[in-house]
């Protein structure tokens, strides 16, 4: 991508990314495919995030299913590391906490192949800065 | 694609757990069995809610609807009455303590949400390595808005009238300290970022440069743009390399994209941002250590005034901001000062992040509008104390700040009331102590680390926190006297009100904070020789109780000094004066036969 050199330049790119890049936003579109993000700061490493990571590309990969797999910062969870968030097409994100690689694969072969919840999820305690809006 | 029709959320946390949510989940399943719905109906057990003291939590799926204080016993009501029939269970909905009334619509849902991620934002939603998420997500939009819309001036007015206030320590006004640094007359200012991070138990700033740089970066722009600087600079430990990694990522990425370099946004602004690499002092996180540091003399702070914003960085004007005060300005400048100043308390505006650590269930990194009670935060967010054990005290500030007891709970946390309180806001560490740690040993285990982080420039931090040290160990030690008490007091308000710099102006805060508030307690250490506790090893003594002793031995065995003695099948003895209390012997006996006191 060029350089940025206007503001209406970085608004039509910020439009452009958020359709492209598979993002919160674009829930519910069908052809969306299976997001993981895991969380990668010093205390999940710490904890294992970067074992969980490779076994999750692996295993998605073993079991051809359609992924993007990426990094993120810290959720706040610290007490429950490694965590990572899921989100099938079209659905609300879901975030488990202290998942291993065991934790992985029950949540790989549960539900993201088979919808089904399993124990461990992590429930979201804090309003983001749009939910705070919407009061 | 979800296989079941409705999921039911049981909290599992350890604070539900121990008002058996387990018992729930067993009933509810049982209960779903017998109405024939375990084809549509999935039990799933979750992580804490943050809303304990409303616990046991069941939410159903996908109506969000949110029942509160349930029982065992309301497990088959629940199924009979929601899943079966649809109808809500009204006496165990959540009464919003306002309106009365009972919660039951699932778009009010966020009310049990004590936490409102601001400087958060984008942790753990963005790829920090990937500039393009961070653009998708309103990056950069702030600095090309002040850059194409506004002047500096109109940009200081809305960061004044948001109200916000430093987050490193001070709580120095933001705007304001921009507005000093845009006044001076130079040819060259200077952007700094203070990433230094050194409160033991503290990790917010490493969390946002992991989670977020670009963020940073962007508001050190607009800090540019403001005060007239061409050139950022982040000073930043050593000891954080993922943090230092994806910073210069980041600095890479909004360079390739013209968001930091020359001519940004097709103007005439120009701003670039280096790294600068601190050895982990605690006193260079001091900004006018801080600066020195940077010019690569001795991390020592220099006294105030000048003040950076006049003569900081090679003698220019500079302007020094904290990581989290940073991650602020993006947000505000998008959504307005009126938004930013209506979370928060009347002089502390917007929400703090806490690094939540010690013996709370839930150890994490929170944001909380200011406002919040502590109790709120460690009991609600936190999960309450481990194991089930008794509140003792909270330390916010660090070693600066001081320890909040009980009383102190529900007091809303801000810059102001903290300080009332005899504490601090200072970075944002909170560590939570339960019944067994001791007020003495607490305060002690702090001034360790100020006397190890003084940089010794001047007497009374060098000398007298030595001092202070040494008269508590003296006290742990079971040798302390009343006397010492009246020393610790005295000798703690000399080093406040003589030290140079704020980290010896600071230093005596959590021992007299904990003389404040446990004074019983030192007073059991240095009369009775006791620890209440049972912390302080030189106070404890291993006792062999001599009815239940069957005399067989092992104890005498496994001493590593032979401090124990004894005929067999005859009751042994503790040689006290020999005993290095390791507890081996209390470890092994297999009868309960040895106790400490
Ligand atoms: C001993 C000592 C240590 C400090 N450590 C830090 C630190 O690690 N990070 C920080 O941002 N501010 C620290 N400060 C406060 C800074 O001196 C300065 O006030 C702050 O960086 C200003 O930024 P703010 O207005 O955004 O809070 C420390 C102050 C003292 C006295
Ligand atoms: S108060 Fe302590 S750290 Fe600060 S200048 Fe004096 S000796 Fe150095």
């Amino acid at each position: 991508m060029g350089k940025v050199k206007s503001l209406s330049d970085l608004k039509k790119m910020r439009e452009e990314l958020q359709s492209k890049i598979t993002l919160r936003e674009k829930r519910g579109h069908p052809e969306e495919m299976v997001q993981v993000k895991v969380a990668m700061a010093t205390c999940s490493i710490a904890s294992g995030a970067k074992e969980t990571m490779d076994y999750i590309v692996n295993e998605l990969d073993n079991r051809a299913i359609d992924a993007v797999v990426t990094h993120t910062g810290c959720m706040g969870f610290c007490y429950a590391e490694p965590t990572i968030e899921v989100i099938l097409p079209g659905e609300e994100p879901v975030i488990f906490g202290y998942v291993d690689t065991k934790k992985a694969q029950e949540i790989i072969e549960k539900y993201i192949q088979g919808g089904e919840l399993v124990d461990g999820i992590i429930p979201v305690t804090y309003e983001t800065i749009d939910d705070h809006n919407k009061e | 694609m979800t296989k079941f029709k409705n999921q039911v959320l049981v909290c599992a946390g350890t604070g539900c757990r121990a008002s058996q949510s387990e018992n729930i989940v067993q009933n509810l399943i049982r209960s779903i069995d017998e109405n024939g719905l375990e084809d549509e109906v999935q039990v799933v057990r979750t992580g804490c809610f943050g809303f304990c003291e409303k616990g046991p939590i069941v939410k159903m799926m996908p109506d969000n609807t949110f029942y509160v204080h349930v029982s065992p016993d309301d497990a088959s009501e629940l199924v009979s009455e929601h899943l079966v029939k649809g109808r809500k269970v009204d006496r165990l909905l959540y009464t919003d303590p306002e309106t009365h009334k009972k919660i039951t619509d699932s778009k009010h849902m966020g009310f049990y949400k004590k936490q409102i991620r601001i400087a958060l934002r984008n942790c753990g939603f963005v790829n920090p390595e990937d500039i393009d998420e961070y653009i998708a997500h309103d990056g950069y939009q702030a600095l090309g808005k002040i850059l194409s819309e506004m002047t500096p001036e109109e940009v200081i007015d809305i960061l004044k009238k948001s109200g916000l206030r430093g987050r490193g320590g001070g709580g120095f006004p933001t705007g304001l300290k921009w507005e000093l640094t845009r006044k001076v007359e130079a040819d060259q200012k200077y952007v700094v970022c203070n990433a230094d991070e050194g409160d033991p138990g503290a990790f917010m700033d490493r969390s946002i440069l992991e989670g977020d740089p670009h963020t940073v970066l962007e508001a050190m722009a607009i800090n540019g743009y403001c005060t007239g600087a061409s050139k950022g600079l982040i000073y930043i430990r050593a000891e954080y390399p993922l943090a230092i990694e994806r910073l210069k990522i980041a600095i890479d990425q909004a360079r390739e994209y013209g968001l930091l370099g020359e001519n940004i946004f097709g103007t005439d602004f120009s701003f670039d941002i280096e790294l600068r690499y601190g050895a982990g002092a605690f006193v260079c996180g001091e900004e006018t250590a801080l600066i020195h540091s940077m010019e690569g003399l001795r991390g020592e702070p220099t006294v105030k005034p000048p003040f950076p914003s006049k003569s900081g960085y090679k003698g220019k004007p500079t302007n020094v901001n904290n990581v989290e005060t940073y991650a602020n300005v993006p947000v505000i400048i998008l959504k307005g000062a009126d938004w930013f100043a209506s979370i928060g308390t009347e002089k502390s505006k917007g929400t703090k992040v806490f690094a939540l650590a010690g013996k709370v269930n839930n150890v994490g990194l929170i944001e909380v509008p200011m406002g919040t009670t502590l109790r709120e935060v460690i009991f609600d967010i936190g999960g309450g104390i481990k194991g089930g054990k008794k509140f003792k005290a909270v330390q916010t500030g660090g070693p600066s700040g001081g320890c909040l007891t009980e009383k102190h709970l529900d007091i809303p946390i801000d810059y102001d009331n903290l300080i009332a309180s005899g504490s601090m806001m200072g970075s944002g560490g909170m560590i939570v102590m339960d019944e067994d740690d001791c007020m003495v040993s607490v305060a002690k285990f702090y001034l360790d680390f100020t006397v190890e982080e003084s940089c010794g420039k001047c007497a009374p931090c060098r000398i007298g926190n030595k001092r202070l040290y040494e008269i508590l160990d003296t006290i742990t030690q079971g040798k302390g006297t009343e006397e010492d008490l009246f020393k610790l007091r005295n000798l703690g308000n000399v080093i406040k009100d003589t030290s140079l710099c704020g980290l010896g102006q600071t230093s005596p805060n959590p021992v007299l904070s904990t003389m404040e508030n446990f004074y019983d307690e030192y007073l059991a250490h240095v009369k009775d020789h006791k620890c209440p506790s049972g912390q302080c090893k030189a106070l404890m003594q291993y006792i062999i109780n001599a009815d239940a002793c069957v005399g067989c031995t092992l104890c005498a065995r496994v001493c590593p000094v032979d401090a124990i003695s004894g005929e067999k099948k005859m009751p042994h003895e503790i040689d006290q004066d020999v005993c290095i209390k390791c507890g081996a012997c209390m470890e092994k006996c297999k009868f309960g036969a040895i106790f400490i006191q």
